[in-house]
């Protein structure tokens, strides 16, 4: 499948569901980790222009802290947990019990960090066994790459593979959310993007005809 | 009332005074902005990728790539009373952002971006002034035609003209 208008609403449920039994997965090793409760939103998949894509999550300049991987093997993609800042900071507070930890100003605390890039290890990880597990392929996730910086800058080097094959990408984004005591905080987005050539092999593992 | 002209991910947009004009969040992505010294039409590119002859799309967004970006600013600018003899580039962009064990090429995007847009600038005869490529963190640009200066902001190395 080249072209991603030929995409029909019965495969955009189908990686929905996607985004569904991965980010579940993903959100429950959350909770275990913290002890708490997390929330996640039904998964939003859409067809955006690469332009786009940075104004979705607010605009280009916003600063964020995203957990990169490419996903190797039979279907290949990238993948992305972008969290705010302030979240991120809390996450790793009550992780390490280091309420200094902080993401604002370098240098970093080193133990602090390489928790945050095991969380997102093992976020992703959960995300993406539970894919291979649904749809039977083989998917390697690449050791993850932290950064905290511009939204726009981080987008635009997990879409390289992708820019090269079209202006478009196929995101599958799920919201995570904590259910605190008085009001709902996000704990961050996983965002799927699969390559182009990676569509068809996904909907052939779950016997769904691609041009049906 | 001055405007800021701005440009996107895989985009170029020519603008003179008193506009300015900026691309937001380029990463590995370079920003090329070319101007006229003396009738000051300034053009900016968002370049995302090397080599249009590695496109695998049916129709080319020649703002994608290094080498037809920059032919199409240069014929944007002197189509907009830029001369070709006193045009001059200003660079900015191509980090790294992550860090990965494995070198593969698609890993390496920054400089071999940086090293076509110069490349491509070589060819069309065209002076860098100054630059601010490389490293890690993502940067936001904006150019003033008026005074020539770019201006660079990152999330934590602050401010720098060049």
């Amino acid at each position: 499948m080249k072209d991603l208008n030929q995409l029909n609403s019965f495969h955009l449920d189908i990686l929905k569901e996607i985004g569904n039994i991965g980010a579940g997965h993903a959100a429950t090793s959350l909770s275990t980790l913290l002890k708490r409760k997390i929330d996640m939103n039904v998964p939003n998949v859409r067809v955006v222009s690469l332009q786009e894509l940075p104004e979705q999550i607010g605009g280009a300049d916003t600063e964020v802290v995203a957990i990169f991987l490419r996903i190797e093997g039979d279907a290949p993609g990238s993948m992305f947990y972008l969290s705010e800042v302030q979240q991120a900071e809390k996450l790793i507070q009550s992780l390490t019990g280091n309420d200094d930890f902080q993401l604002r100003k370098p240098p970093f605390d080193q133990i602090g960090l390489s928790a945050l890039q095991e969380v997102g290890n093992i976020l992703a990880g959960s995300y993406l066994s539970s894919l291979a597990d649904f749809t039977n392929l083989n998917l390697q996730p690449t050791v993850p790459g932290l950064s905290i910086d511009m939204v726009g800058a981080i987008l635009n080097y997990g879409l390289v593979s992708l820019s090269a094959a079209g202006d478009h990408a196929l995101v599958i984004d799920t919201h995570i959310s904590e259910v605190g005591q008085t009001q709902e905080q996000t704990a961050g987005h996983f965002f799927l993007l699969p390559d182009p050539d990676s569509f068809q092999v996904i909907f052939k593992s779950l016997g769904v005809d691609v041009n049906e | 009332m001055s405007e800021v002209i701005k440009v996107g991910m895989a985009d170029l947009k020519v603008a003179t005074p008193p506009d300015t004009i900026r691309t937001s969040g380029l990463g590995s992505c370079v920003g090329v902005v070319i101007y006229d010294e003396l009738t000051n039409v300034s053009g900016m590119a968002h370049v995302m990728l090397p080599d249009s002859s590695q496109s695998k799309q049916a129709t080319l967004n020649i703002a994608k790539y290094a080498d037809s970006a920059i032919k199409e600013l240069i014929k944007q600018l002197l189509g907009q009373g830029g001369r070709a003899f006193s045009l001059k580039a200003k660079i900015a962009g191509g980090a790294q952002m992550f860090t990965f064990q494995s070198g593969s090429d698609v890993m390496r995007i920054g400089p071999r971006n940086v090293e076509a847009v110069k490349l491509a600038l070589k060819q069309s005869k065209i002076p860098i002034l100054a630059e601010d490529v490389g490293g890690k963190s993502g940067r936001t640009i904006e150019f003033d035609p008026l005074t020539k200066m770019l201006h660079i902001r990152t999330v934590n190395q602050g401010t720098a003209v060049i």
